[in-house]
This record gives C-alpha cells, structure tokens and sequence, in this order.
C-alpha cells in the first residue's frame, strides 16, 4: 500500500483537489498494478450500486396512505366545494333540529364531568398514581387505557401535579390527572372523543360552579375542570394543548 | 391567514418530498432490514418533517435533511439502537487515516449480485449507510457529513472501513460458495 492507493477511492469518489484529481489521474496512467486496482475498486462501486439501488420499493399503498398524511387539508376542487355545502347544508338542518336534544346532551356531559371531579376530591385516595413527574404518571397509564397522551412541562408555572387515576364515564375508560395551583385542585380528563359524541368536537367552556374548558384533540377529548379562577383554568388548558401538539 | 400559510406550506413541502419517496423507502429499508418497519420509519420521518419543516432553511439542502431525520429517527427505533452499539465506538476512537487494502481479485458481476446484498446486509449499519449514502444516494462528502452529522474526515474514514467490510464479507462469502 502506498500513498496512491490511499487516494484511490478518493479519487474515484470525485472528492480529490483538482490538483490531485490529476495527478492521480497522471500516476495511474503510468502504473500497472493502480490502474488494475482502480478497475476493481470501480467494478465494486457499480456493483454496489446495481446491488442496492432500487432494490426495495414501497407499495402504491404505502405511498398513497403517506401521501395523504402530508397532503394539505384542503385543496378543494370547485366540484367538491358544491358538495360540501350541500352535506354543510344538510348538516345544518340536522342540527337546528336536533339542537335541543344536544343541548340537553351536552349539559348533561358536563354534569357528569363535575360529578367525577367532586368525586374525585371527595374520595379518600384521590389519585391512584402519586407523583409530580410526568414522567412517573404517563408511563402509569400505560396498558390502563386504549389511547396515550402528552404531559405538559410544568417548571416556570404556578401548576402542581399531584398525580393520576383512571376513570370513566359514557362507558369508556379515561385519565384523569390532579393538578394544583395555590389552594385549588383541577381535574383534568382525558378520553377518547368518540365516547362524546353528543360534544362533537366542539370547544366549550363554562362558568357556573365550577370552571370547565373543554376541546377536543387528536381524537381525545379533554376536560379541564376545577374551582380555580377561569384564567388559571385557561392557562392550564393551553400548557395541556401545548403538550399535546408535541 | 395562519390557516392559509400552513396549507401553502404543506403543498411545498409535498412538493420537495414525495419525489424522494421511493429513495428514502429504500435507504430505510436497507437500515431497517424489514418491510413494516422500514414503512413506519418512513411514514414517521415525513410526518416529522411536515412537522418541523417551517424550521428547514430554504435553499439549504433539503435531501439531506430529509435523510437526516429518516437516520435520526432510525437511532431512536429498536433496531436502531440495536444496530447503533456495534462497533461504532471501535471505529471513531480515533481518526486514523484510512486503510485501504487492494480490492484483490473481489469482481462482482451480475450474477453475484444477491451475494453482493448479502454482504451489505452483514455489515454493520453505520458501515451499510454510508456507502449507500454515497454509492446509491451519490452524495458528496459534504453531503453525508450533513446528512449523518459528522465531520468530512470522518466520513471519509467511514467509507473506507465500509469498503473494506463489504469486501471481507464478500470473500467470506465467496469462500463458502
């Protein structure tokens, strides 16, 4: 081995100087055994091209299903903007008629969600999970639930996690995790949408004996609830849709 | 207006990133070894980088972010971790120039192909993508180091250990037959 053969695939990979792309290039010319070893060096490169190149292709269901994970929401065509406005239309009309019966339907969500939070305060252990790191309380879910979540970070607010239980309501399994800021404790729910279907992805947010926000999130729907002042309760909603985004 | 941003954001980023799919599929299987998990690989590379892709600089060299994310993201997996513990720490203790053998009498034609894939399947994955960085992808140096997050000199170490692997494997190999 000598200082050419060092250069070797250097040079073959383009990536020599231009001073010393020639003069390998004048070296090889005059010598037998590097222009024998740069013959196999470049067989080798094109064999390890044709090996790999191409040699596993995605399925055209697999492309279409990324495709359309990355396609922009709404590139309507003319035609489908007829469509949708009439389905909007029908839509529409269903709700002006059912509006009752969901309004009823809704209350009656939120009646349920404050008796769980009460409940919850109430019981003698309120959380099954004790811990202040979401690190702790997230992995405790695990296997608990049909669906995971994000944490938010809590350093530099005036948030206090206390812990997590599991609970439910409309039938369907849910998280609930306690948080405290100053004296008040704040439930925070976590289920599946579909188990309210009558909230619909909606956003709500109420003010009678309790404060409640509520949103609906990569197919969870999310409940903050407590005593606590509406602002304390809209600041711990949005570090939870924070946490949820990332 | 956000909403409008976004959407326009996401037609560019469709637009750089569906033609690389087929190279990126192929480039993750290769590291991966495996169909569904090459598929999850690249699903979640994409989803990644429509995610952070308000972050890429425009007119820096957007395959090689692309590549870097699909890497970064085949690190964190099983395999990846699995594959990451070997060797990597042998290989960088210190930055040796590189020691090249003569390729011998190692000629590879059509036939030996699926030898060939054999082989590079066998060598250990930090030594399996750079050479398909650089033979298959045709990167330039400059490329790679972006892509895998390491110096040129390194790189160029690297490709010459990959090289010399593949053709120890592929003498193995060929003993055998």
């Amino acid at each position: 081995m000598d200082q050419w053969t060092e250069k070797l695939d250097t040079y073959l990979d383009g990536e020599l100087s231009a001073s010393e792309m020639r003069a390998v290039q004048e070296h090889v010319r005059g010598c037998p055994a590097c222009a024998a070893d740069i013959l196999s060096r470049v067989q080798m490169k094109r064999a390890v091209q044709a090996a790999a190149t191409k040699r596993f292709r995605p399925s055209a269901e697999f492309r279409q299903r990324v495709r359309a994970q990355i396609e922009p929401r709404s590139g309507f065509m003319p035609v489908r903007v007829w469509a949708i406005a009439a389905a909007l239309l029908i839509i529409v009309s269903l709700v002006l008629l059912s509006g009752r019966e969901r309004k009823m339907a809704r209350q009656q969500v939120f009646n349920e969600i404050a008796d769980l939070h009460v409940s919850a305060l109430a019981s003698g252990n309120p959380v099954d999970v004790v811990s202040t790191d979401r690190h702790t309380v997230k992995p405790w879910f695990q296997g608990k639930l049909p669906f995971t979540f994000n944490l938010p970070e809590l350093q530099n607010s005036q948030f206090i996690l206390v812990g997590g239980r599991v609970t439910y309501a409309e039938q369907s399994p849910g998280a609930e995790l306690i948080y405290q800021v100053r004296k008040h404790q704040i439930s925070v729910f976590i289920f599946q949408e579909r188990a309210f279907e009558p909230l619909a992805g909606e956003e709500a947010r109420r003010q009678s004996s309790f404060n409640v926000e509520s949103w609906s999130q990569n197919g969870l729907r999310y409940f903050v609830i407590g005593d606590a002042s509406p602002q304390d309760i809209h600041n711990l909603t949005e570090l939870m849709r924070q946490a949820a985004l990332s | 207006m956000e909403v409008v941003k976004n959407r326009e954001a996401a037609a560019a980023f469709e637009e750089l990133a569906m033609p690389l799919f087929d190279q990126l599929y192929n480039f993750a299987h290769w590291l991966a070894q495996d169909r569904a998990e090459a598929e999850d690989l690249v699903q979640e590379t994409y989803a990644k980088a429509l995610r952070g892709f308000s972050s890429f600089q425009p007119g820096t060299n957007f395959r090689a972010w692309m590549y870097r994310i699909l890497r970064n993201t085949f690190l964190t997996s099983r395999t990846g971790l699995q594959a990451a513990t070997v060797g990597l720490d042998l290989e960088e203790a210190a930055e040796l120039p590189a020691r090249t053998e003569s390729p011998e009498a190692v000629l590879i034609d059509q036939s030996q192909r699926e030898t060939l894939q054999a082989a590079l399947q066998e060598i250990p994955a930090h030594y399996r993508e750079v050479l398909l960085l650089c033979e298959v992808e045709e990167m330039s140096y400059k490329e790679i180091a972006e892509t895998l997050s390491i110096p040129i000199g390194t790189v160029m170490s690297r490709l010459s250990r990959a090289r010399g692997a593949l053709r120890e494997s592929l003498k193995k190999k060929m003993m055998k037959v």
